[in-house]
Formats: structure tokens, sequence, C-alpha cells
């Protein structure tokens, strides 16, 4: 039965290197056993990760599709799969499936325009493939900003990459908040959502959130309120998830299943839905 | 079309089963019937329809997916699959012919279930139609003719014989290995059958349920319905409808320790559970009122909004039956659907 593909059945893949970002946060990076990428994928999608015996869960590939030697994972401790990874080293091996969902339309409708990302703790996971696809392809883009905030200085995720690659790109504008004032950070101080409308961007860019949903809701509000329409702004949702092909029944939000129709949504599409997520 | 007298059924499993696994329903000790594998000896039930759906054929309430060897920091993934050999469910009605459709739109869609494909592939279904339809069934409500089963063989049973026709080239093969012990006849005493079926059918408590008020696009409208509250009120979370229904699909995949390995099975889940859509930071569905909304408007809304305005009930009635508390979908059809309910 071997020759048919099924894609509940996983590939392996082996941890090849294991970086602390923050105290609950690790970032893994991961390749097949012959040292290659286990697949292809686009901004915004999503790979299952399990260990067996312990069980199966869902991360953002927070690593670039330009990248072509491996993929990242950005996993915050929450759990078994989660506890388990964390205290995992280099050359374990893991199982790998996917890509699962609909990436960020990056080819299409960012092409030629100004970009915001904004995220708010792990949710600069899924931002950072796109912030470095978009990098990449510098020439296609206008300008890009980013706002990014946390608990504290030491839960900022990719703290160094943020620093030292993408502060000193030409047109990148990194925007870092954290919520109280910390010894050591001379940076903004304040919530993310506030901190949005004090910088009260001009409007004729693509917005993109990714974050908890309480900071989505009053970040959406305050672009809003500054101007943005929501046809311009994109975020990402996150529901409990099993099959990752809209088969198993468990992340539908009305007719919509976030696994296969999401996890990125445009904001005004997003309002289409009941509100339960 | 081809008949078998009544006083030879036996002889015609017989010579089914001499090929392949042969299921029919059959009459338990509790008095309620079941698929089981006809054996020798074994009696035909006269019910109506089974307690569990057929749906287990194709999608078992547990299956493993795949097993694991781990050692040390290595792992291999061993597939389990295994081939599989033909097989004949006997008697399916209507209803439960037409839930496979509905299973299919999901399991044979991008990315195809090779585990649901594979049993579907290899099951060959004689349906059976309803003489006796009862006061639970509303099939017709959603288009389906008990009087006219679908599947590879259509079947018609009247007081001495039982009537054949195939619809499908497996159905085909099927009958001609069947033709020593069936003869050629006219539709006469079909047609007749049918007219009988008819005849019920018009008397039945639940033929004017209707389901104008719902499908696809009606989200907007139906999903804060105030009457979702007192509908819900008393409902237990005890996922008997979902287990029991031949159209619900949701399923869990879990690991379990053999001491020897791991195997990763799949199961039924139900989305009237709590801990379904449980996560680290939440739950999205926090009250049973959400879950049971869930999974109505599945049924009614969202499945047909996105299956060209099927609906995911067949109306077969096992819910009306089940549930502890005389829930059912007739009643949030009735209630949510108002005046277009009746
Ligand atoms: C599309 C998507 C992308 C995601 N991307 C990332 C990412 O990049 N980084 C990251 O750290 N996490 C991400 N998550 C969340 C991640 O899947 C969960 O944190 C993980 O499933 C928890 O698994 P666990 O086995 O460690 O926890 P469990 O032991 O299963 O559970 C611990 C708690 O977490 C709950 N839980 C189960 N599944 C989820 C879930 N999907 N989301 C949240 N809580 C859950 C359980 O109900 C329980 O309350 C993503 C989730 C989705 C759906
Ligand atoms: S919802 Fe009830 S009546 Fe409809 S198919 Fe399921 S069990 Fe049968
Ligand atoms: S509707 Fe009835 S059968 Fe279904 S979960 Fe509620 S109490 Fe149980
Ligand atoms: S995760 Fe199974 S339907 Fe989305």
């Amino acid at each position: 039965m071997n020759n048919i593909n099924d894609t509940l059945i996983p590939k392996i893949g082996v941890i090849t290197d294991v970086r602390i970002d923050t105290p609950d946060i690790k970032t893994f990076r991961v390749v097949t056993p012959d040292g290659k990428k286990a697949f292809d994928h686009k901004p915004g999608q999503c790979a299952m990760l399990s260990v067996p015996g312990v069980g199966e869960a869902m991360f953002s590939i927070t690593s670039s599709p330009t990248n072509e030697e491996f993929m990242e994972f950005s996993i915050k401790k929450c759990g078994c799969v989660t506890d388990w990874l964390h205290q995992a080293e280099p050359g374990q091996q893991i199982t790998i499936r996917g890509p699962y969902g609909k990436p960020f339309p990056v080819d299409d409708v960012f092409a030629g325009k100004d970009l915001l990302f904004i995220a708010g703790g792990v949710g600069l996971a899924p931002l950072r493939s796109v912030i470095n696809y978009c990098r990449h392809y510098r020439d296609r883009y206008g300008k890009i900003d980013i706002v990014y905030g946390s608990r504290s200085k030491d839960d900022l995720l990719d703290y160094k990459e943020i620093i030292e690659e993408w502060a000193t790109d030409d047109g990148v504008n990194v925007h870092l908040t954290i919520d109280n004032p910390q010894e050591g950070w001379d940076g903004h101080v304040g919530f993310v959502p506030t901190y949005v409308k004090e910088l009260g961007f001009d409007t004729n860019k693509v917005a993109v959130l990714c974050g908890p949903p309480i900071m989505i809701k009053f970040t959406l509000d305050g672009l809003c309120e500054i101007g943005f329409d929501k046809t311009n702004v994109y975020t990402t949702l996150e529901l409990r998830m099993k099959c990752g092909v809209g088969k198993c029944g468990r992340c539908n939000v009305g007719a919509k299943y976030v696994c296969k129709d999401g996890p990125v949504f445009r904001c005004d599409e997003l309002e289409e839905l009941p509100s339960e997520y | 079309m081809r008949k078998c007298s009544l006083e030879k059924i036996n002889l015609l499993f017989k010579e089914i089963a001499k090929n392949a696994e042969l299921y029919l329903p059959q009459d338990q000790t509790d008095g309620s019937a079941a698929y089981k594998k006809w054996e020798e000896g074994s009696v035909w039930s006269n019910a109506l329809n089974t307690v569990r759906s057929p749906k287990d054929f194709f999608f078992p309430q547990t299956e493993d997916l795949m097993a694991f060897k781990t050692e040390g920091k290595n792992i291999e993934v061993i597939d389990t699959r295994k081939a599989l050999d033909d097989f004949v469910i006997f008697g399916v009605r209507a209803c439960d012919v037409k839930s496979f459709d509905i299973l299919d739109r999901v399991f044979l869609s991008e990315p195809v279930d090779s585990f649901y494909a594979l049993r579907r592939s290899h099951g060959v279904i004689i349906s059976l139609a309803c003489s006796k339809p009862s006061e639970t069934c509303f099939c017709k409500t959603f288009g389906i003719n008990p009087a006219e089963p679908t599947g590879d063989i259509s079947a018609w049973k009247t007081e001495t014989d039982i009537f054949f026709e195939s619809n499908t080239q497996k159905g085909k093969e099927l009958l001609e290995k069947l033709s020593a012990l069936t003869e050629e006849c006219d539709d006469t005493a079909v047609v007749d059958q049918k007219a009988k079926i008819d005849a019920i059918m018009q008397k039945l408590p639940l033929k004017d349920l209707k389901t104008d008020a719902f499908g696809g696009g009606k989200t907007g409208e139906l999903f804060n319905a105030p009457e979702w509250d007192e509908l819900s009120e008393a409902c237990l979370g005890c996922g008997t409808c979902t287990f029991v229904c031949p159209t619900c699909q949701c399923y869990d995949i879990k690991d379990f320790n053999t001491g020897n390995g791991v195997i990763r099975f799949r199961c039924w889940d139900s989305c009237m559970y709590s801990d379904f859509t449980k996560m680290a930071h939440g739950n999205n569905r926090l009250t049973q009122k959400e879950r049971f909304r869930q999974r109505f408007m599945h049924k009614l809304v969202y499945y047909p909004e996105n299956n060209d305005g099927l609906f995911s009930c067949v109306g077969c009635g096992r819910c009306l039956v089940k549930c502890p508390i005389s829930m059912n979908i007739v009643k949030v059809m009735k209630k949510i659907g108002g005046k277009k309910g009746e």
C-alpha cells in the first residue's frame, strides 16, 4: 500500500537546531533525514508536526519559502506536544506533514504596495515568513513598516534578526514596543493597538495583523479609526485542528474551514463569518 | 429486472458469500437490528433499519492510520494500510445509500482520504426499498425516495419474492453471478410495491417538513436566531445523535502506545462535546448552545453552502429515536424554520 499517498501519513523530519528565543518560545530548524526541505510552502502556510505517542499539533512555518535549505518553527510551550519539543535536542526526529492552508496573497495583492506588518507575541511567527519573503523580493514591494510588541524585552521573538537585519534594511522601518517599562529598554512602552494609532500610518497600504485575538480586535478597530479599509487588512485565525484538510470537522467558522480556507483571512471576509473564533 | 423467491433467499446469500464477505441486518438479542456478517444459519432481519448506520463500513468508529517505531532519536513510519477484499452490504435503505454520497463529498474530495477511498472502492451496495416507512422517517424532505433506493443494485421485497435491478457495472457483474438463483421478470409487482410505499409516505406525520428556511447563504439570518437558546437548553452533550447519524463525519486523531511502538488511529468525534474545540488560549464554543447550533447549522446551512445545496441530513430518523431528551433535527427545523418549516 506504500504507493498511495495520504496527507495524514507524515514524513520524518530531523531537528537540526534549537534556538532559545524567549522564556517560553524556541525556534526549531527542521529538515528531512537526507538534509532537504520537507516540502515547498508559501508565506502564511502551516505544517503539522508530531511526536509519536505524544500527539500532533499545527504550527506556522516561520521561515521564508525563499529559504531553500530548511524550515523553521517558533513554538510556544503550552501543552503535551510543545512541552516535549521544548526538551528535544538537535538530532531528534519528529514527523511533519503539510503544507496546509491558504497563504498571504504576496504575489498579487501585496505586489507594488506599501506594507504594514503588526504582530503581538508569538504572532510574529507567521509574519516572519512573509516579512522575509518581501525583503527577499524587495523591489516588488513599496515601503515596509513593522510594528511588533511583547510583554517584555525578553519576550520579543527573533530579536537579533529584527535588530541586525530588518532594522538595517533600506525602506524597512521597525517599531518595537513592550507592555511595561523595563531596565535596559529605551524603546517604546505600551500596547500594540495604541502604538499603531500613535504612529498614525497613511492608509493606502496593505496591513497584516497577527497575534492574540484581543490584540487583533483592538488593532483592527484602531486601524479603521485612522482610516484603513478592512479590504486592505489581513489576519490569521487559530482554531483547534486535527486533519488540516477540511475533513475532521473541527476548525470551521460558519461554512469556512480555517485549515483549508484560512488561516489567512481578509478582515472584510472575516466580518461576514459568524463571530465564533 | 430479476427476481428470486424469498424461499431461496438463503441460497442467494450463500452464493454471494462465496465470493465476498456479505453483511446484512440481523436481529440482536436486545431486539434491535445491526449489520453483521452472514454465516450459514444467519437470519435476515425484518426491521426497518439498523440502530447504527452503515457508515461504519467506510468510516469505521476507530481505525488505525499508521504505526511508528522509535529508537533513540529516530522514528520510523509504518504504513499499516492493508489490501482489502470486496464485500457486499445487503439491505441498505434509500436514506443510508444517500448518506454515502454525502460522506463521499468530504472524504473523496482533494486531498482524497485513502482509508475511506479504499473501503469505498471494495464495497458493493445492494439497497432495499422500504416496505413500511415509519413515523420518524422524513427522507422525502431531502428528495430521497424510499421506493427507489440507489446503490449498485436496487432491491424490492414483496410477500413472496425479492426483485433486483442493477445500477452500476459492479452491480451488473454481481447480478450475473446470481443468475442461476434468479429469473428474468417484468416490473408489475415492483410498480405495485412502489405505489404501496407512496401511499404510506402520504400518511407519515413528517411528510410536510420543509427545508425552505435553510440552505447555503443563510448563516447571517439563522446564526443568531433566539430559538437556539431554548432548543439547546436541555441538550446533554452526550453525542448520541452524532454517533448514530449516517452523515456525521467529525473525527479525532490519537496516538496509542502499545509498549512496543505507537499506533496512530482515528475515531469518531462529536461537535457536541465540550472539549472538541478547546485550545490553550480558550474555547471558541464555550457553551452547549454553541455546540448544538454547530451541529444543526452544519447540516442545514454550512454543508449545503459548500456542496451545491445538498443537505447533510437524509431524514433517517435515528436521532429522533435515540436522543435521551427527545431533541432532534426535526424540532430544530420546525422551530428555526418557523412557518417555512411546516
Ligand atoms: C493555524 C495554526 C497555526 C499555529 N501556529 C503556531 C505557531 O507558529 N507557534 C506556536 O507556538 N503555536 C502555534 N499554533 C498553536 C499550536 O497548534 C498549539 O499551541 C498546540 O496545538 C498546542 O499543542 P500541545 O500538544 O502542546 O498542547 P495540548 O497538550 O494539546 O494542549 C494544551 C492546551 O492547548 C490546547 N490546544 C490544542 N490545540 C490547540 C491549538 N491548535 N491552538 C491552541 N491551543 C490548542 C489544548 O486544548 C489544551 O488546553 C498554531 C495553531 C494553528 C491552528
Ligand atoms: S440528523 Fe438525524 S435524521 Fe438526519 S441523517 Fe442524522 S441521524 Fe438521520
Ligand atoms: S441533541 Fe440529544 S443526542 Fe444529541 S448531544 Fe444533545 S442530548 Fe445527546
Ligand atoms: S483541521 Fe480538520 S477540518 Fe480543519
